[in-house]
């Protein structure tokens, strides 16, 4: 009962270290090659997929987001009758912690489920496996432009959220609730510091395009070449990357709180 | 056909991540580069500085005119000195002006405020303030009002 046990546990380590050397390898493979300039339309075509068709999305809970943040925001700040600090609150917030994680967060589950169950239908349909026998690599030919697409496109799409939320509150607090519009702004560019502020979110938002990406793509060319795999591979996708992002959102915030 | 549209598509995306970073930059926190280029240096000193901080403003009836640079403690004159950073547009004060650091409204943040004084001669790089008012410490108005009431 007991070595039982014990080879459970042994089993399930094991398990995890493979899986991991398979996800070293694979992103390895992927970004030790030479660059190849017939490589550059498959990104493009990529940032197309993932960032451009992922730009309504960003946008919608963008807006909602900076919306909400200075509603709230006003109700508390108007008891202390310091309203005018609204504008730098939701800047704030929205550029170092909303824009990156909640875009990430939108990312992984629009973008980032996509990239695993196209590789995972493919890996099941053995499209990977007949490139190989045409002499086609697919890890050039599909893992890479996937790895680069994604990893260029999540730092702008945190960009836009972030402006697209500001907005938003400037509209709600400024032209609805009536905060005086030049302390709304003079106040935000005060306290905001590019350096400080802005580049830190940006620091934010590469760490996790890198992350995500890596993980649907690992997700996708690890899957079992079964529709039960495939389903578990998406799902896979969408929690670890999840708590991968909270977690390093935490881990980031405390390396970057004293810089 | 399919593939330019992809790319013109891609391109404008990019554009709007640009133009986004841009507003960030200079909309929302007001970066400028080359800004300190066209300033000039000023040094005075305070007996008490309170609560004045590196990059709070530096005004003349109210308006900005630049920012504090540095404040440090003076060995030789045991106060504190602060080092102002002054936009170079602003080129005819007085050299007897006053420095007063002042709050902006009850609960605001610390600002120094420059009221003009009257001589011919004028402040430039590098010179002092000699006329300065510190800053008024709540506590210790509370604390003195405490002690005549009693």
């Amino acid at each position: 009962m007991f070595v039982h046990a014990l080879k459970q546990i042994g089993r399930f380590s094991f398990e995890i270290l493979s899986s991991m050397g398979r996800a070293l390898r694979l992103l390895s493979s992927a970004l030790i090659r030479r660059p190849d300039h017939r490589n550059i339309p498959l990104i493009i075509g990529q940032v197309y997929q993932l960032g451009v068709l992922s730009i309504l999305i960003i946008v919608c809970s963008g807006f909602a987001i900076g919306a909400v943040l200075a509603l709230q925001g006003y109700t508390q700040l108007v008891r202390v009758g310091s309203e005018s600090a609204l504008g730098l609150g939701v800047a704030l917030v929205l550029v170092m912690e909303i824009g990156p994680v909640v875009s990430a967060l939108l990312f992984a589950g629009r973008a980032g489920s996509a990239v695993t169950a196209e590789i995972g239908l493919m890996k099941a349909t053995e499209q990977l496996a007949s490139m190989e026998m045409i002499g086609v690599d697919p890890i050039a030919r599909i893992i890479a432009p996937r790895f680069w697409g994604g990893f260029i496109v999540l730092p702008l799409l945190a960009l836009m959220f972030s402006v697209v939320g500001v907005w938003a509150g400037s509209l709600v607090a400024v032209d609805w609730l009536g905060v005086y519009s030049g302390s709304f702004w003079s106040v935000m560019e005060q306290g905001v510091d590019f350096f400080d502020h802005v580049m830190k979110g940006i620091i934010k938002s590469i760490v996790f395009g890198f992350v995500v990406i890596w993980i649907s793509l690992y997700q996708g060319y690890d899957s079992l070449p079964t529709s039960e795999g495939l389903s578990t591979a998406t799902t896979n996708t969408v929690v670890f990357s999840s708590v991968w992002i909270l977690v390093l959102d935490f881990f980031l915030t405390l390396m970057m709180f004293e810089l | 056909m399919q593939s330019l549209k992809i790319e013109v598509l891609v391109g404008v995306f990019l554009l709007i991540s640009l133009l986004c970073l841009g507003f960030l930059a200079v909309k929302v926190s007001g970066f400028s580069l080359g800004k300190s280029n066209d300033r000039y240096l000023l040094y005075s000193h305070f007996e008490q500085v309170g609560g004045l901080t590196v990059r709070s403003k530096v005004a003349i009836s109210g308006v900005e005119i630049g920012q504090v640079l540095a404040i440090e403690y003076d060995q030789e004159t045991m106060n504190a000195r602060v080092t102002l950073e002054i936009d170079s547009s602003i080129s005819n004060m007085p050299s007897d002006s006053t420095a007063s650091i002042l709050t902006e409204g009850l609960l605001g943040s610390k600002y120094i405020s420059i009221s003009l004084g009257a001589e011919d001669q004028t402040l430039s790089e590098g010179d002092e303030i000699f006329d300065t008012q510190s800053a008024v410490i709540l506590e210790e108005l509370i604390g003195k009002f405490l002690i005549e009431q009693f």
